[in-house]
């Protein structure tokens, strides 16, 4: 192959997983709300309900509460952005993309930090007692959780010697004994944990809540409206998916495809999406045990995956 | 886990759909729902001033048995993310105006659903010095529910014809 066909190549694979992710993050939190319906006795309402949510609520109008100011109006732009950025820079159908440079970890972890002030400051712009609420719940719990991605980050990365996110996946695919190897199981088990923080899933916050003095995630967004509602709604489904697919593709690598041809692209986006349904359904089944924790107990909860983190981390210089 | 085992022995609770009844149904619906509702309806319960026996009803209408969740209905926490109010009991004097306020930060296009007996013309409390009226009288109404409570299924009905499914 020259090296034009190569790019052409790099870039259907990319345009290819943006498609894919977009059009399946809301299908996925379909999906665990389906499984979550099924484990309760319900029957639900079906995988594709928050595709005909959206569809509905770009139809509507989005109402600005009085006195807000374009922070407001620019913060679900900038957290969906910065979130469909990740997902087209991170290495979840190929290893070699035309982003390579941006799928760095470090610029990863700062686009998550990105859309998540984004909307903490939002919260604050509403000048409701809920938005602040929330923002400072939000921004604690970021605060906490994002230091541990970086540390799980660096202990993979501590065996390559980069911290650029394809080099990492192609690392683990080079020696596929590493999956097992403490530092990874370690580092798994942080960024579980991150996951469900980041999410704002349960045992941390509970999505379906209806009672503000519980909420976090919720909280903040409780003014956005319509359009605006959309793009927040669209935004948390699509982080939900890099998170989980980029846990998937750190610590289960198999399937990534190392070039751009169209047949290990297709295996690859096939075992993609067979691996983010496996854990979102399993993430889901999880909560239907879990209650939700006090807010108090949750920087222990999130106390405890950083010193995995770091457990790992020390593991991969060590161990190794 | 028990709760593990009581999954697989209660299995599936909920009771088997009734047909659709078709958009706009419902009694006092002025007009079938726009379009832009179709299939999905988030729904923001306000308390006018009930005595608390519809909410038991609606509690009910969305728990695993009636499952009004898998026709797109939705319970949500604010008003802006809601397409319908379900306004319960009579409207007092001290609700009127959160009601009109919670009406107002609702995104058009809006429904109000009237559920009871209570809401649609005061019911058992009609003259009582606290309230100030009907729902009616307060927001227009596009959906009214009878009954004292409504049964779950009568709820479920009414709502249907907002989805549509
Ligand atoms: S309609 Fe009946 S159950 Fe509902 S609020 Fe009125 S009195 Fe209570």
């Amino acid at each position: 192959m020259t090296g034009s066909a190569v790019t052409v190549g790099a870039l259907a694979a990319v345009t290819a997983q943006l498609v894919l992710v977009v059009g399946g993050a809301p299908l996925l939190a379909g999906l665990m709300r389906q499984v979550r319906a099924r484990l309760e006795g319900r029957v639900g309402a079906g995988v594709g309900q928050p595709w005909r949510d959206l569809r509905k609520q770009l139809g509507k109008e989005a109402i600005r509460p009085d006195g807000s100011s374009w922070v407001f109006t620019a913060a679900p732009r900038v957290l969906l952005a910065s979130t469909l950025l990740i997902a087209a820079v991170a290495p979840f159908l190929s290893t070699v993309s035309p982003l390579d440079g941006v799928a760095d970890l470090f610029a990863v972890v700062a686009l998550l930090l990105l859309g998540t002030v984004a909307l903490a400051v939002a919260g604050l712009d509403t000048g409701t007692a809920f938005g602040g609420m929330g923002a400072s719940r939000e921004i604690t719990v970021a605060a906490l959780a994002e230091p541990t991605i970086l540390l799980a980050g660096f202990a993979l990365s501590a065996r390559v010697g980069s911290s650029n996110l394809a080099a990492l996946v192609e690392g683990m695919l080079t020696a596929p004994g590493q999956v097992l190897s403490p530092a990874s199981l370690l580092a798994a088990v942080a960024f579980a944990v991150v996951v469900v923080a980041e999410t704002g899933r349960l045992p941390v916050d509970n999505p379906a809540t209806h009672l503000e003095l519980t909420m976090i995630h919720e909280a903040m967004v409780l003014e956005y409206a319509g359009r605006d509602l959309a793009l927040v709604e669209l935004a948390s489904a699509l982080r939900l998916t890099v998170l989980l697919g980029l846990g998937a593709n750190l610590f289960l690598p198999w399937g990534v495809a190392t070039t751009a041809s169209p047949l290990p692209l297709l295996g690859a986006a096939m075992l993609f999406a067979v691996k983010v349904v496996a854990f979102g359904a399993a993430l889901a089944a999880f909560e239907v045990f879990m209650a939700k924790w006090r807010l108090f107990r949750v920087p222990e909860l999130l106390a405890g995956s950083f010193l995995f983190g770091l457990l790992a981390v020390s593991a991969s210089f060590f161990l190794a | 886990m028990s709760v593990l085992g009581k999954i697989v022995r209660t299995g599936r609770v909920a009771e088997p759909a009734p047909p659709a009844p078709g958009v706009g149904a419902g009694r006092g619906c002025d007009s079938s729902p726009a379009a832009p509702l179709a299939s999905s309806v988030q729904l923001r319960h306000v308390d006018a001033g009930s005595c608390n026996g519809c909410e038991l009803e609606i509690a009910s209408a969305f728990g695993p048995v009636y499952d009004a969740e898998r026709y797109g209905l939705r319970l949500v926490a604010s008003p802006r993310h809601a397409d319908a109010l379900l306004v319960t009991g009579p409207v007092t004097r001290n609700m009127a105006d959160p009601l009109r306020a919670t009406y107002e930060a609702t995104p058009r296009p809006k429904r109000v659903v009237a559920v009871g007996d209570c809401a649609r013309n005061c019911g058992v409390f009609a003259g009582g010095y606290g309230v100030e009226g009907a729902v009616s009288d307060v927001v227009p109404v596009d959906v009214e529910v009878p009954g004292c409570p409504p049964a779950p299924h009568v709820l479920i009905a009414a709502l249907r014809g907002l989805t549509g499914r």
